[in-house]
């Protein structure tokens, strides 16, 4: 095995075919990823916490789609669940749980979010069980991939991207534009002035940890027919996001964007010219950042 | 004023005491060899993402146990089995394996650990002299590396050697009928995957010499998303592609590559396929995968087999997996071995068990042995063939001939310095 393939790279770049198929799939990797990433960075935009349980976020989101999907037969009814379901529990736990250690040390709020870690796995585990399951992918796209300059493509990682884009819209406009957007944006800068003006920053908090939990929601119900749901899958996608966020700045969402989408295109660019050292590149790129731009690619105080 | 001797423990039965209870702590199931019920510990993973290893393991074994229970137990005594969840982590189950031993008094252990707390569990066992069972784990160095025999210690596992003389065999047939020559590869990227692939990969070489791997690729385990391996593989262009990837992994890169119709491209090998885990939970279950045998109920196509696997599913309501058999032959062994050896022993089941045939439903021929040399299960019924989307999911597997496996096992024995 060789650890470099610059050829096979090189020649990928080469060819329209191959540069279809690497972009395309660098780019599912990367709106996945994006979904949890800025959740995670609203919650510590607005919130100034690091929810380390976002993750179970995302691995309650693909329950609750594979649930309903398997109750129903109709696949956007189970994606609306993902969301909303994930959207609920992430108000309650903030309203209950979250809201107490604001303000507080560092170490108590990773401990709280450490606890539901735990604590969401295992209730995955008494509900649905420990073993893995599949949701299976919808009818409508069980159908042969696109064929795009000889590039494979197949239409459900098209809808996925679709989906992706337009939440990084509707977030990004509804956060310049809206009132509601502003008031969040002035939450974030001074919580006592927004609250002096009379407004209800609790809710403001809540609806931003909702929001969070929502947008991880909807990429684990997203995810769901293409990976295997067990419990503790929120993990290895939590790191990444982590590492998207890193790369990106923490707080912001357009960083949290062009953060997943380089960390995807590294991974499907990365696996065909370094094919041992694919998760390496990742976590040297995030280096890289960190020493030339301590505060990530786009990283202000807040989005 | 004399002294007067107050009523109680005097300094003589107190040293007896002390002495009795040095012996007790040294050697418990020495000391408790004579009570009525005999404990069996069991170190497993009951949690974690591999809990079904555990799960199922422990099922089967409670299956059997009921039975030798209702006939009377192990010479007269019943088996009470204390299992317990090492997580998964190697020095948790050296730990609890001990604690077995030594704390609760447990006569024999039944390894039910993956690879990584085998050899660790087998550490306590040399330690401790206690007769041990592996029933799970399929590292083939376990037994067939010397440095690792103990009299005390036996392996009830399908090996990785065997499956991959097997595995190769019936790949290099369809590969000099089809004209696979471009292979690649997809396995996990820690030491099962690595091995696995590289004895598969070298069997296949020898019996079709023509064969080349032009790709491979190691994701790591537990990864969530496979698409960059799936599209690097649709670049590479082979005609076949190996892997043992195997459960959440398996059924996540199926669902990953049939979006890409990679299925349609090229023959699949995924040797850990044809195991109910994965065939059951995979939604669009692609036809013509080539899978090893990890369990099934209708290889070999026995009604001891078909019966077995139903009775299972009837008392947990899923079917067995891989685990399961192997537990379940391990109960069978000792129930066996205690029963010649008319004594419940651990150096006296040891030696009875050493090259003993027994009856089994997994048995290639309706038997299974515990070879005396290395101390390792052969025999057992190991095969290839083709999936379908419904049950019996692999209507016709192929057999492997044993007479070949012992022929090409022992030359790697060789090769690798252990004869």
């Amino acid at each position: 095995m060789i650890p470099v393939d610059l050829d096979a790279l090189a020649s990928c770049l080469a060819s329209p075919a191959c540069l279809v198929t690497q972009t395309t799939s660098g780019l599912i990797i990367g709106m996945l990823l994006f979904l949890v990433a800025v959740g995670l960075t609203l919650i510590f935009g607005v919130l100034k916490v690091v929810n380390f349980s976002h993750g179970a976020f995302y691995m309650f989101g693909a329950y609750f789609a594979m649930t309903v999907y398997q109750l129903t037969g109709s696949f956007a009814l189970a994606i609306l669940a993902g969301a909303a379901g994930t959207a609920i529990l992430g108000l309650i736990f903030e309203r209950v749980f979250m809201s107490r250690v604001y303000g507080r040390d560092v170490l108590m709020q990773l401990l709280v979010c450490y606890a539901f870690v735990l604590i969401f796995d295992d209730v995955v585990r008494m509900i649905w069980g420990p073993e893995f399951k599949s949701m299976g992918m919808p009818a409508a796209f069980q159908v042969p991939p696109l064929f795009i300059a000889g590039g494979v493509v197949p239409p459900y990682y098209l809808l996925l991207i679709g989906v992706a884009l337009a939440a990084a819209v509707v977030l990004g406009l509804g956060l310049a534009r809206s009132r509601i957007g502003k008031v969040i944006r002035a939450a974030a800068q001074n919580p006592g002035m927004v609250s002096a003006l009379g407004i209800n920053t609790g809710l403001i908090y809540g609806g931003v940890f909702a929001l969070g939990g929502m947008l991880a929601g909807l990429a684990g119900a997203l995810a769901a027919p293409v990976r295997s749901l067990t419990p503790g899958m929120g993990f290895s996608v939590l790191i990444e996001s982590f590492i998207v966020t890193v790369i990106g700045g923490m707080g912001s969402i357009l960083g949290a964007l062009i953060g997943a989408l380089l960390i995807g295109l590294i991974r499907s660019f990365g696996s065909l010219g370094f094919p041992l050292f694919t998760e390496g590149l990742m976590y040297l790129f995030m280096v890289i950042v960190l020493v030339s731009r301590p505060t990530g690619l786009f990283g202000k105080e807040v989005a | 004023m004399t002294r007067t001797r107050k009523p109680g423990i005097s300094r003589r039965s107190t040293l007896a005491l002390m002495g009795a209870g040095a012996v007790t702590f040294a050697a418990p199931w020495v000391a408790r060899a004579q009570a009525k019920t005999i404990k069996i510990g069991m170190p497993t993973i009951l949690s974690g993402r591999v809990a079904q290893l555990g799960t199922s393991s422990r099922n089967a074994v409670m299956l059997e146990v009921e039975k030798v229970n209702a006939a009377g137990g192990l010479a007269g005594r019943q088996i009470e089995m204390v299992i317990r969840d090492s997580k998964g982590q190697p020095q948790e189950a050296a730990r609890i394996a001990r604690e077995l031993v030594n704390t609760d008094g447990c006569e024999m252990l039944l390894d039910g650990e993956a690879s990584s707390g085998s050899f660790a569990v087998h550490e306590v066992a040399r330690d401790l002299g206690v007769l041990c069972i592996h029933t799970c784990s399929e590292a083939s160095s376990l037994t067939a590396d010397p440095k690792q025999h103990i009299p005390n210690a036996f392996r009830c596992v399908r090996q990785g050697i065997h499956d991959s003389i097997v595995g190769a065999g019936y790949a290099a047939g369809i590969a000099k009928a089809k004209g696979l020559k471009k292979w690649a590869t997809c396995s996990p990227d820690y030491a099962y995957g690595r091995d696995t692939t590289g004895e598969f990969v070298l069997y296949l070489k020898k019996f079709a010499p023509d064969v080349e791997v032009i790709s491979e690729s190691w994701p790591k385990l537990f990864q969530p998303d496979y698409t960059e391996v799936v599209t690097k593989i649709l670049q590479a262009k082979p005609q076949a592609l190996y892997s043992c990837l195997w459960g959440g992994d398996l059924t996540s890169y199926i669902d990953q590559a049939n979006i890409y119709a990679l299925f349609t491209q090229m023959e699949v090998f995924a040797v850990n396929m044809a195991d109910y885990t994965a065939l059951t939970v995979v939604k669009n279950l692609p036809k013509g995968i080539h899978s090893g045998d990890r369990y099934i109920k209708t290889f070999p196509a026995t009604p001891e087999n078909a019966a077995w696997g139903d009775a299972y599913k009837a008392k947990y309501n899923e079917y067995p997996t891989n685990w399961s058999w192997q537990n379940a032959t391990a109960v069978m062994f000792l129930n066996e071995a205690v029963k010649k050896a008319n004594s419940t022993d651990g150096k006296k089941v040891a030696e009875v068990l050493t090259g003993l045939t027994i009856k089994c439903p997994f048995g290639a021929d309706g038997t299974v042995t515990m070879r005396a040399d290395d101390h390792t299960l052969v025999g057992y019924a190991i095969g290839w063939g083709t999936t379908i989307p419904q049950e019996p999911y692999v209507p016709d597997v192929k057999a492997g001939d044993w007479k070949t496996i012992f022929e090409l096992e022992a030359e790697w024995k060789k090769s690798k310095g252990y004869t």
